[in-house]
């Protein structure tokens, strides 16, 4: 018996659509076996179907050899199989420990034994690793203890193969590789886990194996030691992928933003930037880099105008901008790609040719008269889907249709097609695949050697390290750092986005 | 896309069907005669061309508070106060009406633009309410719903009447009433309100589908994040989808007082036009077009009840309780659509 799962040729079609062509995963006992592929490609819906939420419509799955019907999440349950969601779901004011336990909670004459559910919460997260207080409420914890909480749920319900859904997307580089010695300790006390992911890394640093696929068809199964970054990414893809997309040297011209003593408040009344200053100039591209919560959303909307500034200014090419309304400052001469494409960047409800003109929608040849002209508007919105590849049936499509990466390219060409001075770009890859990683990089270069001035935030080193001219640390609301990307190292910008001075960083 | 349409063709006809055939029930099993009262019914809505005047007049009020609800929902609201704003604007109207001496070209359409103010004015409260002090619509517009009631009624004994209960009858010169009409639906009470109401229903569909101003109403009504993101002023937006909803709730009022009316008499409670206008503008799918079809089955059930208890003996009660369930399976199978396209948004 040596596979505890085994998914021969599954098969899943919704409507036309075939989501899982004849696929085939064997997992190990006792290995990490990564799932890779592009999104869309498959993955979710072949975890769905392991997990019973989705039934196949041919193939055979077997668990540690024996044939099952998994009909629902239920019997995954009973089968050893748990799912750590990507979104976690966790209720807020619940302790860590009532959350753990609720639907299976531990009883005594009627009531809940807490003490006996506490106790068995703590020496589950001992023996694994998982340090967590049994006590805290999940409000008041990071999301990678919210995460480990996800983890301990399933335990707790005996899982012995762990889904992991994309988990690395929410953490710090720091709770990044707790979570691989985590995933470690698993494995070694006897667990078998599958990660689904499309980051490479990852793969090669925590996994045994991997199998590929791509547009629905199972591509390899490959030993992650005869593997390398080069031949997965082509595999996932179906051809050669760039990983540091090339650029020549930049040129700085004038400044174009200017940030002087910035102060914003975020919606609890902090300071969430506290006295920044930061100048990107023409025909740079600007990386913040940071760990998510220290300011850089309200940077962004301060620039932007969606909340306003308690004090300090922002100058763009030399003009005022502070605090004026979002239209000024977008017919001023500022792109905005928004770090939540759904909340800020599209109307989902609309078609995708309307949201091509969402900011120009009052402008000629889009209106004329109090009117809209669809012609003018529609023919734009050909251009944008030729021009920035986004593939969907026709302009006519609703953007929620659209899947995540052609959703950002419809708003990248949208933004870079107003031509803007200064370019903000919020994690535009975000969730993406790596050849819509690369396709985004080389946009915002483009923009860059066209004399544009590009500020790009990001939680992922890599990119701002690959992409950026400069790179700004940003530390509870201020600049701590501005460091060359060419002879910085990921562990110092670590170091310096978790509040430590540049010349600690140096010596340790 | 052809089967779609089929679709939504289909599914009202037999959700009225299937409201039938549970109204058959209720009739059989309380002992009356189930073809008899829908024979009624029908007769009662479309018999001669005295029912179907009474039908279209019934009719003209729903499409409007029809387009009223449906204007504010479009863009994001849900205005419950369509039926104060309807009594405003019928108070607004009559007063006009009464109180000028004018050519009917002028003195009629300023009393539907009085109307239309008026309804206006009561939509832009909880809009300017709502965008500046995110108070919730709901409560705000089922509250002016009842000063809508009262101060009216105070209007009508102290200032439209001589301490009584109703207005003098509208000026001729603002009045909606038409003798064509009268002539050929022997003597309904139907008036020319119903190409307003037709007219309005083209003007909703124009100002939200083809104007900029409408791109921005949508848009704010759907995401008011991305839409302040993108330069829209979501408050002034806000503000004016409340004030233009009021407004066809405003000119729904001047067809009950410049139409089949004539007059505003004070009321012991609410006339129901504004509360049915959100299950006309439901059912009709906030579409100018189906608000139109949707009204006019609202018309018909209401014009069409009054004749089953003559005609077929069937008590007003069980004739109320029919209506409803014929009302009740058509907004489910509104629901039923609307789950069915949740689950398959939910499985791409």
């Amino acid at each position: 018996m040596e596979y505890v799962i085994e998914m021969l040729n599954i098969r899943k079609v919704f409507g036309t659509f075939v989501a899982n062509d004849n696929i085939t995963l064997q997992v190990k006992k006792g290995e990490i076996h990564a799932l890779l592929g592009e999104n869309g490609a498959g993955k979710s819906t072949l975890m769905n179907v392991l997990f019973g939420l989705y039934q196949p419509d041919g193939g055979e799955i077997r668990v540690k050899g024996n044939p099952v019907r998994i009909t629902d999440p239920n019997v995954a349950n009973d089968l050893g199989i748990g799912m750590v969601h990507q979104h976690f779901m966790l209720v807020d004011t619940f302790t860590v420990t009532e959350n753990i336990i609720l639907g299976s909670e531990p009883t005594r004459v009627g009531t809940i034994d807490m003490k006996r559910a506490e106790r068995e919460v703590r020496e589950l997260s001992e023996r694994y690793g998982l340090a967590v207080d049994p006590t805290a409420k999940i409000a008041d914890i990071s999301v990678g203890m919210q995460q480990r909480v996800e983890i301990l749920k399933t335990l707790y319900r005996g899982a012995d193969i762990l889904i992991f859904d994309e988990p690395t997307a929410v953490l710090t580089p720091q709770e990044i590789r707790e979570l691989m010695q985590i995933m470690r300790t698993l494995v070694r006390e006897g667990k078998s886990i599958i990660l689904i992911t499309h980051k490479l890394k990852e793969i090669m640093e925590v996994c045994d194996r991997v199998t590929v696929i791509r547009r629905g068809k199972g591509i390899a199964t490959l030993n992650v030691a005869e593997t390398n970054p080069n031949e997965l990414a082509a595999l996932m893809v179906g051809r050669e992928v760039q990983f540091t997309t090339a650029k020549k040297p930049a040129e700085p011209g004038k400044p174009v933003l200017e940030i002087k003593d910035l102060v914003v408040k975020d919606a609890r009344g902090i300071k969430a930037v506290n006295g920044l200053n930061l100048t990107v100039h023409a025909g740079e591209i600007v990386g913040i880099a940071g760990v998510d919560g220290n300011g850089q959303t309200e940077l962004i909307e301060a620039i932007t105008g969606l909340i306003k500034a308690e004090s300090g200014t922002i100058r763009l090419n030399g003009r005022d901008i502070t605090n004026l309304p979002p239209r000024k400052i977008i017919e001023a001469g500022v792109g905005h790609i928004p770090q939540d494409r759904h909340k800020h960047g599209l109307v989902l409800d609309f078609p995708i040719g309307e949201n091509m003109v969402l900011q120009t929608y009052y402008q000629p040849p889009y209106s004329k008269r109090g009117l809209l002209n669809f012609q003018a508007i529609y023919e734009k919105a050909r251009q944008l889907i030729r021009e920035f590849d986004v593939r969907t049936p026709d302009e006519y499509t609703k953007a929620r249709a659209l899947s995540g990466g052609n959703q950002q390219k419809a708003i990248i060409g949208r933004e870079v097609d107003r031509d803007p001075d200064l370019l903000i770009a919020a994690q535009p890859t975000r969730g993406l695949d790596v050849g819509a990683i690369e396709f985004i990089h080389k946009r915002l270069i483009e923009q860059r050697d066209r004399g544009k001035a590009v500020l790009l935030v990001s939680f992922e080193l890599d990119e701002v390290m690959n992409v950026s001219d400069r790179i700004a640390v940003i530390y509870e609301g201020n600049i701590v750092a501005i460091v060359d990307p060419k002879e910085t190292t990921e562990q110092e910008l670590g170091l310096l986005m978790a509040g430590s001075k540049r010349k600690e960083a140096g010596v340790s | 896309m052809k089967s779609n349409r089929l679709q939504q063709f289909l599914i009202p006809l037999l959700a009225v069907l299937l409201g039938m055939i549970a109204g058959s029930i209720v009739m059989l099993a309380s002992g009356y005669n189930p073809i008899a009262g829908f024979y009624a019914l029908v007769y009662g809505a479309f018999g001669d061309t005295y029912y179907i005047g009474e039908t279209i007049r019934q009719t003209t009020p729903y499409i409007l508070t029809g387009l009223a609800v449906a204007f504010a929902f479009r863009t994001g609201l849900f205005n419950i106060g369509v039926e104060g704003q309807l009594i405003v604007g019928w108070l607004a109207a009559v007063w006009v009406g009464v109180s000028f001496d004018l050519p009917k070209i002028i003195h009629l359409p300023l009393a539907l633009l009085a109307a239309a103010l008026a309804g206006a004015l009561w939509g832009l409260i909880p809009g300017v309410l709502k965008a500046y002090l995110k108070v919730h619509e709901v409560i705000i517009t089922i509250m002016m719903n009842y000063i809508a009631l009262h101060v009216t009624n105070a209007i009508i004994r102290s200032v439209l009447s001589d301490e009584g209960f109703k207005s003098k009858p509208v000026k001729e010169s603002a009045s909606l009433h038409s003798d064509f009409f009268d002539a050929i639906t022997h003597h309904s009470t139907m008036h020319y309100g119903i190409f307003i109401a037709v007219a309005a229903a083209f003007v909703m569909w124009f100002l939200l589908e083809r104007t900029t101003k409408g791109f921005e109403l949508r848009a704010v009504g759907f995401n008011q994040h991305a839409s302040q993101y993108a330069g829209m002023n979501v408050r002034a937006n806000i503000i004016l989808a409340m004030v233009i909803s009021g407004a066809f709730a405003g000119v729904a009022g001047a067809m009950e007082g410049l139409g089949t009316f004539g007059n505003i008499s004070t009321k012991a409670g609410f006339t129901g036009l504004g509360f049915d206008g959100i299950a006309v503008a439901l059912i009709g799918g906030n579409n100018a077009f189906g608000i139109l079809l949707s009204a006019l089955l609202f018309g018909a059930l209401k014009v069409g009840a009054l004749e089953m208890p003559s005609s077929a003996g069937v008590p007003t009660e069980l004739v109320d309780i029919i209506i409803a369930l014929i009302i009740f399976f058509v907004a489910s199978s509104y629901m039923i659509r609307w789950l069915l396209s949740r689950w398959q948004k939910g499985a791409e």
